[in-house]
């Protein structure tokens, strides 16, 4: 009953809303709009359709610190951004994994696989009623490009050493030279804003587009292509979105998508306070739930679902300090590197690690241990055939031993693991304290570790300080990291494995690969960057994962499930392990209607 | 003349109420201060004999996991068994994991364990010192949680135990060094006056306004990354140490100002007692009553203060349990929402805590047995 009323009253709040809404709407295309008189070619979602109005309410971690596509690197800013505000010309669906048309309504490939020719839907708008065409899409590439832009995406943009051209065919067509084949294709375009050029040209002139588009940017002067656009921003409180008019998306009975009328994201900065909030009803969806959290909002059931959608692309490992060290770092690390760089030590140290009760402990069963970097949830890339192997304490004292370690043998329970100059194995793993989760798992291994007679300290940071100790002063024996995938495919983890990458995090940033198997893996992901056929980049990146296992630079332990919840009047709701987990199809998630709900 | 015993205010109700208690009274309160004094005091040494003993006492050792049994409830002891049948040794079911689902778990009715008393177990050292394996109390097969499991499956009760070890010795040694510092400073500056006192009691007013908590994240950023627990615990007690002296010196300094003007003090200088005479003689046996009550005081105080370093990742680490570290668990709203039993380390807190005050009020009211008690005065007109 009381449900009843209160899904009455946001009907009535959004009959309230929907005029002014038009009106507002009309307000802004009465400054500028032109008429056009070429049909809008608008993208038929297929599938069961909703009913429009009513207002979704989220919460964020963190405020964005930018509504500007170009500029964004903070997972607020992107969640919000790309989930709900921008669209690109060619989108990866988050629940096949795979890409379709989305600004693009189709595309030609030549048959060196170096020009792509994207042909754009005919008569779309931007969120203020100005029209869209190829010149937006130069501008933004071109934007994208500019070393002086800065973008975070324009490395993506540079294939060997050389950016990608870009040139005008004719108003809705645009011809993209690569100047090496791509092996991801086309998903190349997924995460490229296409950008009013009516607006930001001003401002990227004068050098000044990193400062446009902040959160205070009055919503007249914000336009984008995405579902919803910018209403109202509260410092410190809420973001509000609302439907964009001009979407270029309907549903298989033609009604233009989105369906909500308002996307209101609250900011709430503690993953403990966005469950309670989501439990009070506040907010009307969750996700990035902990297992443990999951477990409670599950337990209860309060007029919600939740939903497990299966391991993410998030991969958790161990990795130890294997940096070409300076005279700056403490003697103490790089003595105890002469054992991280031995390779039997490292075996030795996965061998041990009891990864089932990690993802048992940790995760509370809603998890995947890891073998490799590759997530089961990477349906597409991960190598099946890698070795599972079972932990094994014998064989980890037997690597140990062949690496000249020995234990110092006294009372079972006291003995200390020596290494071959009678030094005992000691060493710190460095988690951040605001994960719970590897501060858990960091715990578990230090148990793991002392069987085999090392001692283990496990020291929490904050988590800037430990980034800044990993990558710059290189001051760390071990840790404990995570790292999410932003796509299914190879190339999002360049960074990682190439070993001039930023990212890679045992040794980052080399000039030349330090060891031969870093070398190999070099040379391996740079083929399948080039490579076009899906299956020879597979077996590539497969040796490239085995080259990985054996080394064991990374030692990989669990991928947690992608967790999330939501009313159970949230139509469409359905979690993707991609990022945005729950928004990636926000342009179809509605409220059901009272006998749609009693129905189910 | 009012007759000898009755007091003043019971003759009249509109007298004065500072006059003197009755010599009845006196002693009836002196003899409930002795009482209490000595109710505190054994309670407290029973409380810290099996904190001691902690080895003896826990069934396991508070670092063994049992990653089969995460977040296990406490089992209900039963004497009576499905049957119907009395036993002789209480016994409990041990419990099943119910379904898939996590944490969750029933008793298995069809396998009754009994408890075991005085058997042998994992071993340990009985006050750091003796190698022993007799345990107060076990299970006849698998492990028995008394107070539940963590997260990691280790004893809860195992844990609170071995972890008052290090929270109770963080408040003891605390406790111990703020008074030594706080007397020698507070005497120093008491008796010898003059620039000596400006000084002293200029750096106490100092740090008694220092921030402890930024300065023990000033001091930790000095030291090396990965502490090992010893010297956490170390830190910890310097710290608390350092910083906690201000107040017992600034009272020391006080009595010391007092008792060195009193007439017996005076004659004894002009016999030409030495001041070191002076001050084993007859000052610092003065401020003994102001001492022992600021270290009932102190004690739980620091006790918290380790609790609350704790807590916030500052003090030991793990696996080595102490009472702040076990609560730390608690800032997860999961843990705090499912398992009740993990709320038990504050508890166990709470009679320790009784005990301190209780003593420090009794020693307090010995000192000054004739304070002034409430009196009515009577209606008002």
């Amino acid at each position: 009953m009381k449900r009843q009323s209160v899904f009455l009253l946001l009907s009535c709040l959004s009959l309230a809303i929907l005029p002014a809404t038009y009106q507002r709407a009309e307000a802004r295309s009465s400054t500028v709009p032109p008429q056009t008189t070429v049909a809008e070619e608008l993208l038929t979602v297929p599938g069961q359709t909703g009913q429009g109005g009513g207002r979704l309410v989220l919460s964020l971690r963190a405020e964005p610190k930018t509504l500007n596509p170009v500029t964004a690197t903070d997972a607020s800013s992107r969640e919000v951004i790309l989930g709900a505000m921008q669209a690109d010309l060619v989108h990866i669906n988050r629940a096949t994994q795979l890409t379709e048309p989305a600004l693009a309504k189709s595309w030609r490939v030549s048959a060196d696989h170096l020009q792509y020719t994207l042909i754009l839907r005919k008569g779309l708008r931007f969120s203020d009623g100005q029209p869209v065409d190829a010149d937006d899409v130069l501008f933004s590439f071109r934007v994208y490009l500019d070393e002086n832009v800065h973008a975070p995406q324009r490395d993506l943009l540079i294939l060997g050493g050389k950016p990608i051209t870009v040139r005008k065919e004719n108003a809705w067509t645009v011809v993209f030279q690569l100047p090496q084949p791509y092996g991801a294709g086309e998903r190349l375009f997924d995460g490229f804003a296409i950008l009013p050029r009516h607006l930001l040209e001003k401002p990227y002139t004068e050098g000044k587009l990193a400062q446009t588009w902040t959160l205070a940017t009055p919503a007249k002067e914000w336009a984008g292509l995405g579902p919803f656009r910018l209403k109202e921003y509260v410092p410190g409180q809420r973001l509000v979105l609302e439907r964009n008019p001009y979407y270029w998306k309907q549903d298989a009975k033609g009604n233009r998508l989105p369906y909500l009328e308002e996307l209101d994201f609250l900011f709430v900065p503690n993953a403990d306070a966005q469950v309670l909030r989501f439990q009070s009803g506040e907010t009307d969806a969750i996700s990035r739930l902990g297992a443990e959290n999951f477990a409670v909002l599950a337990r209860q059931q309060r007029g919600y679902t939740m939903a497990d959608a299966g391991p993410g692309l998030e991969y958790n490992f161990l990795f130890f300090n294997l940096n070409d060290l300076g005279e700056q770092v403490p003697p103490e690390i790089r003595r105890k590197q002469k054992w991280f760089r031995e390779v039997k030590f490292r075996q030795a140290v996965s061998a041990a690690i009891d990864r089932d009760a990690i993802v048992r402990l940790v995760y509370q069963g809603r998890g995947a241990a890891l073998w490799g970097p590759v997530t089961p949830g990477d349906r597409r890339w991960v190598d099946a055939s890698l070795p599972h192997p079972q932990r094994s304490l014998e064989r980890a004292r037997q690597l140990l031993k062949e690496a000249g370690f020995s234990s110092s043998g006294k009372a079972e329970d006291d003995a200390a693991l020596v290494d071959s100059e009678g030094q005992p194995v000691e060493f710190s793993i460095l988690t951040s304290s605001s994960s719970a989760e590897r501060t858990k798992m960091a715990t578990l291994i230090q148990d793991d570790l002392k069987q085999l007679g090392m001692r283990v300290q496990v020291t929490p940071l904050e988590f800037r300080s430990l980034i800044d100790r990993v990558t710059q002063t290189k001051e760390y024996e071990a840790s404990l990291f995570g790292l999410a995938s932003f796509d299914a495919d190879p190339n999002s983890d360049m960074n990682v494995w190439l070993s001039s990458g930023g990212t890679h995090l045992w040794n980052p940033s080399q000039a030349h690969p330090q060891t031969a198997w870093e070398a190999e893996i070099d040379r391996l992901m740079e083929e399948q960057l080039e490579t076009s056929s899906y299956e020879q980049r597979k077996k590539v990146y497969d040796r490239v994962q085995e080259i990985l296992a054996e080394n064991q630079p990374m030692i990989f332990l669990a991928s947690p499930h992608i967790l999330a919840g939501a009313k159970n009047s949230v139509g469409h709701f359905r979690p993707a392990v991609l990022e945005p987990y729950i928004l990636w199809n926000v342009e179809q998630l509605y409220w059901r209607s009272g006998t749609e709900r009693a129905a189910q | 003349m009012r007759p000898p015993g009755v007091s003043q205010s019971a003759a009249d109700p509109r007298a004065p109420s500072t006059a003197p208690l009755s010599h009845l009274d006196a002693t009836l309160i002196k003899n409930r201060g002795g009482l209490q004094l000595s109710f505190c005091v054994v309670a407290l040494a029973l409380l810290h004999g099996v904190i001691a003993c902690a080895g003896f006492f826990a069934p396991y050792s508070p670092e063994t996991q049992d990653r089969d049994s995460a977040y296990l409830p406490p089992p209900r002891l039963h004497l009576v068994d499905a049957q119907g049948h009395l036993r002789l040794r209480p016994f409990f079911y041990g419990y099943q994991a119910r379904g898939d689902s996590f944490g969750e778990w029933q008793e298995d009715r069809t396998k009754p364990v009994s408890l075991q008393f005085f058997t042998s177990g994992p071993r340990y050292h009985l006050f750091g010192l003796v190698p022993c394996r007799v345990h107060l109390f076990g299970a006849e097969s698998g492990r028995i949680y008394l107070l539940g499991s963590d997260a990691f499956g280790r004893d809860q009760l195992s844990r609170i135990l071995y972890g008052g070890q290090i929270s109770l010795l963080a408040g003891l040694l605390g406790a111990s060094l703020t008074l030594l510092v706080g007397a020698c400073v507070g005497t120093t500056a008491g008796y010898y006056g003059g620039w000596r006192d400006a000084v002293l009691m200029r750096l106490a007013e100092l740090f008694a306004v220092l921030p402890w908590l930024y300065l023990l994240l000033g001091l930790r950023a000095f030291l090396p990354l990965a502490v090992s627990p010893l010297e956490a615990f170390l830190l910890v007690i310097l710290v608390i140490g350092a910083v906690g002296w201000a107040r017992p010196a600034r009272l020391v300094r006080g009595m010391v100002l007092s008792a060195r003007e009193r007439d017996f003090v005076r004659a004894a200088r002009g016999f030409g007692a030495s001041d070191g005479y002076l001050l084993r003689r007859h000052i610092l046996p003065a401020t003994s009553n102001v001492l022992l009550t600021q270290a009932a005081i102190l004690v739980p105080q620091f006790v918290l203060a380790e609790m609350t370093l704790s807590f916030l990742g500052l003090g030991v680490p793990e696996p080595v349990p102490s009472w702040g570290n076990l609560l730390a668990n608690l800032q997860q709203y999961s843990v705090l929402a499912s398992y009740w039993w993990m709320y038990l380390p504050a508890l166990a807190i709470v009679p320790f805590f009784l005990g301190y005050l209780g003593l420090a009020s009794a020693l307090q009211e010995r000192d000054n047995p004739y304070k002034i008690p409430e009196v009515s005065l009577g209606r008002p007109e």
